[in-house]
Formats: structure tokens, sequence, C-alpha cells
């Protein structure tokens, strides 16, 4: 069990990880999987589909560097994808995804994304939300 | 330097040396390439050739002495204690051989000229100079393609050595090689130069490019030649 805190500057707000997941929503509340969708398939929000593919059958344009999500949901509990989008170093310090939830440990982050986290907590439980959904 | 052979070695026993961008991009824009009168980068290259004349450089220089310039940049240059570009060579010639104003950079007369007289060593070998002056640099630039930066937290390694051949949603990633410099990209609808397409890769990953006349650029440039060691020079190259 570790209890990570946020760092001075406001946030991102603190978490618990517990083995390989965040088990309890950053905000207290579920997020909203159709949100969620929108997030990990809009290019400059998510930017997910740089690297991965998914069951996305109107983005012509997925990525291949990463595995697909289709089934991420079948593969991994609501608390391990979280944990996964937060901070994927904390399980393989050398992953190629960018952590979602931190803003630690970065270089030269340019000035307009200084301080500032990929995604907000609301954004990472509706993406959280929708993965969950994606179970084959 | 033992990394750079180490590196060559490894490429050897598999049989396979650098890869150019050229290599991975559709057959259309090969041939867009190929063809000099339909590569729209070779208006730069006439604009430069008529630039080179007009502007005074055949006071000094034959065309012919541009022969395998490109090919071997950057250089050691002892009055700056550190590497010199083919931009920064030009650049250097106008304000203090020929006492005239300086071209801003990246302006189109600039790249002109950067494209003429690169052009001048297309089909030529990269064979950098081997000046081990040069050395700290090409450290300083390894160092930096390898570190990770930007909030999205990427090295210009885990795109272009780890993934190269890939693709980043829509775009091949090609090994990022700079023989085609400057060149004529699709999306940016006219010629380029390597400084723009390395801030584009930076700003890509959310990071915080360098500002105009860092010395970074430079590592980098020295590092990237040694990288591409081989590949042929394409001035003025097309990419997506
Ligand atoms: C720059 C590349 C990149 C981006 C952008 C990216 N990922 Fe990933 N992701 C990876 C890689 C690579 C892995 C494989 C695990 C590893 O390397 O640590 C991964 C793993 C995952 C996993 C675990 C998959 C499994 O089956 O184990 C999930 C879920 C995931 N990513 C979701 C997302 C979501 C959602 C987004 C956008 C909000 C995203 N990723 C953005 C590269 C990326
Ligand atoms: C997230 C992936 C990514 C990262 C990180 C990245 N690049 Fe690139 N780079 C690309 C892609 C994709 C292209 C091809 C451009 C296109 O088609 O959009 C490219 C193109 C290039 C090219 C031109 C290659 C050619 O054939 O003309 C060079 C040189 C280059 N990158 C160098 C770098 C350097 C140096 C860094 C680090 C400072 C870097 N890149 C970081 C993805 C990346
Ligand atoms: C007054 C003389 C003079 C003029 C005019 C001049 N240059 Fe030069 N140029 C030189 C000298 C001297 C060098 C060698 C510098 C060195 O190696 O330190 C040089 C070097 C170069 C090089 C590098 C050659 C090599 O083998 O490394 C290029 C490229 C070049 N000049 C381009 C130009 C261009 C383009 C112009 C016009 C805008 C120009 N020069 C005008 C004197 C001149």
């Amino acid at each position: 069990l570790l209890l990570w805190a946020a760092p001075v500057l406001a946030q991102p707000a603190a978490f618990q990880v517990v083995g390989d997941t965040i088990p309890a929503s950053l905000t207290g509340t579920p997020g909203d999987a159709a949100r969620g969708r929108a997030i990990v398939t809009t290019r400059q929000r998510g930017l997910c589909l740089l690297c991965h593919s998914g069951p996305f059958p109107e983005e012509p344009f997925q990525g291949d560097l990463a595995p697909s999500l289709a089934g991420a949901g079948a593969r991994l509990t609501k608390g391990q994808l979280r944990l996964r989008l937060v901070d994927g170093r904390r399980l393989n310090p050398a992953t190629l995804m960018p952590a979602y939830y931190s803003t630690e440990g970065l270089v030269r982050v340019g000035r307009a994304w200084q301080g500032r986290t990929v995604l907000s907590a609301e954004e990472i439980e509706d993406v959280v939300a929708f993965l969950v959904t994606l179970q084959e | 330097m033992r990394r750079f052979a180490t590196l060559a070695l490894a490429l050897l026993a598999l049989g396979a040396g650098p890869r150019s961008g050229f290599e991975t991009m559709t057959p259309e824009l090969q041939a867009m390439q190929r063809d000099d009168f339909a590569n729209p980068g070779m208006l730069w290259v006439a604009e430069g050739e008529a630039l080179f004349q007009r502007q005074g450089c055949t006071g000094c220089h034959t065309p012919a002495q541009m022969v395998g310039v490109a090919a071997r940049y950057p250089v050691f240059d002892a009055g700056r204690d550190g590497p010199i570009d083919l931009a920064g060579r030009i650049a250097q010639c106008r304000e203090q051989r020929q006492g005239a104003a300086p071209l801003p950079t990246e302006s189109p007369e600039a790249l002109a000229l950067a494209a003429y007289v690169a052009n001048q060593s297309r089909g030529l070998p990269l064979a950098p100079d081997p000046d081990p002056r040069l050395d700290p640099a090409r450290r300083q630039g390894e160092a930096l393609f390898r570190e990770r930066r930007g909030q999205l937290n990427l090295s210009c390694a885990q795109c272009h050595d780890d993934n190269a051949g890939r693709r980043l949603a829509g775009s091949a990633i090609p090994e990022g090689h700079a023989n085609g410099y400057p060149l004529y990209r699709l999306e940016w609808q006219g010629l380029g130069s390597l400084r723009r397409r390395l801030r584009s890769c930076m700003v890509g990953v959310r990071s915080e490019p360098f500002p105009p006349d860092a010395p970074e650029y430079l590592a980098l440039e020295a590092y990237l030649a040694m990288r591409a060691r081989g590949l042929v020079v394409e001035t003025p190259a097309i990419r997506p």
C-alpha cells in the first residue's frame, strides 16, 4: 500500500495505490462512459488512438504502437485500468504510454501544459467508465 | 564513438543500414520527389541558384565547390569553437564575409540558398565530418535524442528507433533521418528546414521547443548526421 501526495501545484489530487490498482474513483463519483468514449476517440483530448487501435469503425486513423483497446474491460478491472491511465510508470517505468494524471518526473514541458495533467480527474473517470464497457 | 561503432556493427550484422523516410512514402510521392518537373522543391532550388549569382556568392565560390558540402555538414567551426550547420555557414558568409544584412532564419531566401547548395550534393552519401572536436556535440545530441520530454514524456528514440515503421495514428513513423532538408512537406505546403521539423516533433510531445539559436539544435543535427551516415542526400526531398 502506497500513499502518494499531490505536489504543491494543487493538482493532481492525492490517491491510493493498492497493488496494481487505484481502487477508488479519483472524484468519488462514477464517470460517464459516453463522455469517456468521446475523449478516447478525440485526437486532441485523449490522444489514445495515436498509439492504440480499438473497436471504433468510424475512426480511419488508428495507431499500432500499443495493444488494441478491444477487450480492455475484460482483461483489467476498473482499479487496474485507473492506475494504467493515471501513471503506468508505476508498473513499467519504461512504458511508452504517457501518465495521464501526473505532473511528476517530466522534462521541458511546454509552457501551455506546465503544471497540468493530460486529463482531469473527471476525464480519467469518464475514460475508465468507458473502458470497462469494452468487454470483447 | 564506441556507441556509433557498436550500432554500425549491429546493423551490418542484420544486413540493414539506415532507411530513408523516402522508403516508406507512397509510390506517388516517391515519383514526385524523383521528377524534377513535378517536385515543388525544385522551385526553391532554382530561386537559390539565381540568388547565388545575384547575392554575390559567386564572387568567392563556384557552384562546383558546393558539391559534397551538405553531405559533410555540420562541421567544426574554429571561430565558434563548436559545430556550424549549412544554414549557419551561409548566414556567416553573408554577414561576416559580405557585410550584408542577415537573412531572417528560415526566410524564403535563406531556405532557397540552402536548398540550392544542398541540391549540389544530391545523390552523394552522407559522410559526416570526422573531426573529433565534434564528439561532445554528438554525444549531447544523442543524449537529447534519448531523453524523454514534454507532457507526453516521449523521446525521439522511442518513436524513431523503437517504433519506426509503425503507425502513429495515420502517419508512418520514419527512422527520422535528416538527409532530405530543406524539403517540401505536403502538410506545410512549402519548403521547410530541419529545425522546423525538430520543433514540430518537440511540440508534438507537448514539450517547450529550444529557443531558435539554442546549441541543442546543432547537437541534435550533429548526432543525426552520424546516425544517418551512408544515406544519400535527397534535397529537395518530399515528405507527407
Ligand atoms: C504514446 C503511446 C500511448 C498513448 C498515447 C496511450 N497509450 Fe495506452 N498503452 C501504450 C502502450 C505501449 C501500452 C502497453 C503497456 C506498456 O507498455 O506499459 C499501453 C497500455 C494500455 C492499457 C493496458 C492494456 C492491456 O491490455 O494491458 C490500457 C487500458 C491503455 N493503454 C489505455 C489507453 C487510453 C485509454 C489512452 C488514452 C487516454 C492511452 N492508452 C494512450 C501506449 C499508449
Ligand atoms: C511521438 C512520436 C515522435 C517523437 C517523440 C519524435 N518524432 Fe520525429 N517524427 C515523427 C513522425 C510521425 C514523423 C513523420 C512526419 C509525418 O509524416 O507527420 C517524424 C519525422 C521526423 C524527421 C524527418 C524524417 C524525414 O524522413 O524527413 C526527423 C529528422 C525527426 N522526426 C526527428 C525527431 C527528433 C530529433 C525528435 C526528438 C527531439 C523526434 N523526431 C521526436 C514522430 C515522432
Ligand atoms: C568574401 C568571400 C565569400 C563570399 C562572398 C561568400 N563566401 Fe561562402 N565561404 C567563404 C570562405 C572563406 C569559406 C570557408 C569558411 C571556413 O571553412 O571556415 C566559405 C564557406 C562556404 C560554405 C562551406 C564550404 C565548405 O566546404 O565547408 C558554403 C556552403 C558557403 N560558403 C556558401 C556561401 C553562400 C551561399 C554565399 C552567398 C550568400 C557565400 N558563401 C558568399 C567566403 C565567401
